[in-house]
């Protein structure tokens, strides 16, 4: 190709050729390698904290099985859960006390419960019965039968034979629970992450500022563009140390053990619930890095980026709080508004990625978060090009006025 | 592709060939006005500014000069006029036709000086590949080409400036917008930036700059508009601000007086040499020189020697912005030198 350029860029051409200068710029800069090293330090320590932190877990994790025996029987049994407990304690449930009157009807103290108990025994330990939903009291008829076994005698013989009555239990209160926990999860590491990248956007047009450079683009591209070209560029970078650490996290977690399974499956299954987090981490962050761009672009030297990044850090930690307190209700008029409210729309949505199967929610939440996040962009902007991006005697008046002053 | 900036090939120049008043316009401004914080920086600038002219914003520091750049450029709005840029309204409408110097130069110092002339070409929608092909190219024929995979930061200053002097024309812009373009380079790269700018009006690319330096604008400029106070007096060609002023009339002669002293204006200035010829200066005569020259001969002045002068562009500011305007404009001693 020789000769001129026939047509002007659109928005976002304009704002890939930002990006994509961008992008190369830090990935090929040295202190990219720190800032890949930094967060693996952390990840380092937080697998090992976890580790300790593994057994106290899964004591408090542990299903419980509520017990409706009499006073002696009960007792013998918790005796023998104690005994056995270094021996077999993975598999054995928790036991609970739920009632001790003869005849009560089982399933009426599992529903009094509300999920506290998982499933309960009734009738004897030489005859014991399990109530509750079928699967799991399938599962629990071995340990319990042992566990009966054991009470009855230090060395027992035979194992009584266990009854089983299956419940009609729509709902399993342990799998609502793990999705919580997985909903609690993903909130967490969106958090994380994007409390981890966001404040990098801040001091994203300081260099602009400082080299001059700012007016070669002002004067070629839209500042929407420029905005919009900073925010994929962090986007991207972001990315590639998403991809790096949860490499090297996925290794290190494998290597040790563990894995997804150890988390409830989401409501969406698996594959969904991660790309949503995708999706959900790039609202989050283009929602927050929109914001912060704008606040950083009133900047003129690191160091007053640098006094900015601190109530910037506690605007995150509230949005998180909220979305995270909105999460324990789920359904309530709290939820519903963190879902709504642009901030912590992607974490509230995450968690309803966990807890509830219906997508069509995720599109309508992902058109709303992107429809903020071309407000926030155009609203930054502007306020640039009026705030930042005048000049003229003014500002050579207080010039003047300071040399005056100097001399 | 032939882009020796001081010999453009001059084939398909139709638009320079033309009178400029027949040209169309490449800038069409009208009573633009801005202020910041209450403070009226431009206060109803108006230009008109043919397709393939060199055209030259001349005034002290601080007079709106950039100010008025930027306006037309986008990169401000004005507060009240509009200015049409290449036949658009919206200047950010034909950014890629437009290249751009500001007075504040900025390059990312990371980037090699190839790379930083095809980011700026990116950015007016020149593909980044043949923006590097270009990039190269052009600094190779620029005397550059050593330089072409060095740091911006591992650059001069002058070097550095002329890197992005290139990246403004990569894209092969039809308006190009020099802010101060000459502050920052010593003589000899002020003259190979004025044969650049001559080469790139014979291409019939329009050239607009903005100066205090009236050496330059006397030497390249077909149009100038003077601006002051953030107001334009005048505005037009050269030759019109010249107008302004009468010629000036330089006489010696042998004789230092006689009858034929009467014939010449009485605010004529005399100065005496030491061998006794006399020199006069004085406004050319609305009658002309005819009436003058004969009564000299007649009454046997002694002509030695008689030129009719016209105004130069400073005498010419003087009358137009006045004094004040004028000495602001000298402030720079440092440019002064250069020039």
């Amino acid at each position: 190709m020789s000769g001129p350029v026939k047509g002007r860029l659109s928005t976002l051409q304009a704002a890939l050729v930002v990006a994509r200068r961008d992008f190369a710029a830090v990935l090929l800069s040295r202190a990219f390698v720190f800032f890949l090293l930094g967060p693996l330090f952390m990840l380092g320590v937080t697998i090992m904290a976890t580790g300790v932190g593994q057994s106290v877990e899964r004591s408090v994790s542990r299903p419980v099985l509520g017990v409706a025996l009499p006073r002696a029987d009960t007792a013998a049994l918790e005796e023998a859960q104690r005994r056995l407990d270094p021996q077999i304690g993975d598999t054995l449930p928790a036991l609970i006390t739920v009632d001790r009157r003869p005849g009560t009807d089982p399933e009426h103290l599992l529903r009094a419960n509300a999920g506290r108990a998982s499933a309960v025994l009734t009738g004897s330990l030489a005859r014991p019965v399990l109530t509750g939903p079928a699967e799991l009291i399938a599962d629990w008829r071995g340990p319990v039968a042992v566990l009966a076994a054991e009470a009855q005698s230090a060395a027992p013989r035979a194992y009584p034979e266990v009854g089983l009555s299956p419940t009609a239990v729509a709902a399993d209160p342990v799998d609502r629970v793990g999705r919580m926990r997985t909903a609690q999860s993903g909130q967490t590491l969106l958090f994380l992450l994007t409390m981890l990248l966001a404040g990098m956007v801040l001091s994203n047009l300081v260099e602009e500022k400082a080299n001059k450079i700012i007016e070669v683009l002002a004067a070629a591209i839209p500042m929407d563009a420029l905005f919009l070209g900073k925010l994929f560029a962090m986007l991207a970078v972001s990315f590639v140390g998403i991809a790096v650490w949860g490499g090297v996290g996925g290794a290190i977690m494998l290597a040790g053990g563990r894995s997804l399974a150890e988390l409830t499956v989401p409501a969406v299954g698996w594959p969904l619930f991660i790309g949503l987090g995708v999706i959900y981490f790039a609202m989050a962050y283009l929602l927050l890095g929109s914001v912060f761009l704008t606040i950083g672009s009133m900047a003129s030297t690191v160091r007053e980026v640098q006094t900015l990044s601190m109530p910037v850090t506690m605007l995150q930690l509230l949005v998180f709080f909220f979305a995270s307190f909105a999460m324990s209700n789920p359904g309530s008029p709290l939820e519903r508004a963190a879902t709504l409210v642009p901030f912590s729309s992607p974490y509230a949505m995450l968690a309803r990625a966990a807890e509830e199967p219906d997508l069509g929610q995720h599109l309508l939440a992902i058109g709303w978060q992107v429809l903020w996040v071309a407000l926030f962009i155009r609203f930054g902007a502007r306020l640039f090009r009026t705030r930042v991006m005048k000049s003229g005697p003014a500002g050579a008046r207080r010039k003047r006025w300071f040399t005056r002053a100097a001399a | 592709m032939k882009m020796e900036l001081g010999t453009w090939d001059a084939a398909g120049n139709a638009p320079a060939a033309q009178p400029a008043e027949s040209r169309p316009l490449a800038i069409e401004a009208r009573g633009l006005v801005k202020r910041f914080d209450g403070f009226t920086a431009v206060d109803g600038v108006d230009l008109s500014v043919p397709e393939g002219a060199i055209y030259g914003v001349l005034g002290p520091n601080g007079a709106g000069k950039t100010t008025t750049l930027r306006m037309l450029l986008g990169i401000i709005d004005p507060d009240e006029g509009y200015r049409r840029v290449l036949g658009s309204l919206r200047p950010h409408d034909v950014a890629h036709a437009i290249g751009y110097l500001p007075e504040e130069r900025g390059l990312y110092p990371a980037m090699k000086a190839y790379e930083a002339i095809a980011f700026v070409g990116a950015l007016r929608g020149l593909p980044l590949a043949e923006g590097r092909r270009r990039g190269r190219a052009l600094l190779e024929e620029h005397g550059l080409g050593f330089a072409a995979d060095r740091q911006i930061r591992q650059l001069s200053k002058g070097m550095a400036q002329q890197v992005q002097i290139l990246g403004c024309l990569v894209h092969e812009p039809r308006l190009v917008v020099f802010d101060e373009p000459f502050s920052g380079l010593d003589a000899i790269n002020q003259g190979k930036l004025e044969k650049m700018m001559r080469g790139l009006a014979a291409r019939g690319t329009t050239v607009i700059f903005s100066t205090h330096v009236i050496a330059h604008a006397e030497r390249l400029c077909d149009g100038i508009a003077i601006i002051a106070g953030g107001k334009v007096p005048f505005a037009g060609p050269v030759d019109l601000a010249r107008d302004r002023i009468p010629a000036q009339v330089r006489l010696e002669t042998r004789a230092a007086d006689g009858a034929w002293r009467a014939a010449l204006p009485a605010d004529a200035r005399h100065d005496r040499k030491l061998d006794g010829t006399s020199f006069w200066y004085f406004p050319l005569p609305e009658t002309g020189i005819e009436p003058l020259l004969r009564a000299l001969i007649e009454g046997e002045a002694g002509i030695h020697s008689l030129s009719i002068e016209r105004a130069g562009l400073h005498d010419a500011f003087v009358a137009i912005a006045g004094e004040a305007a004028a000495r602001a404009l000298e402030e720079n001693p440092e440019e002064e030198q250069r020039r």
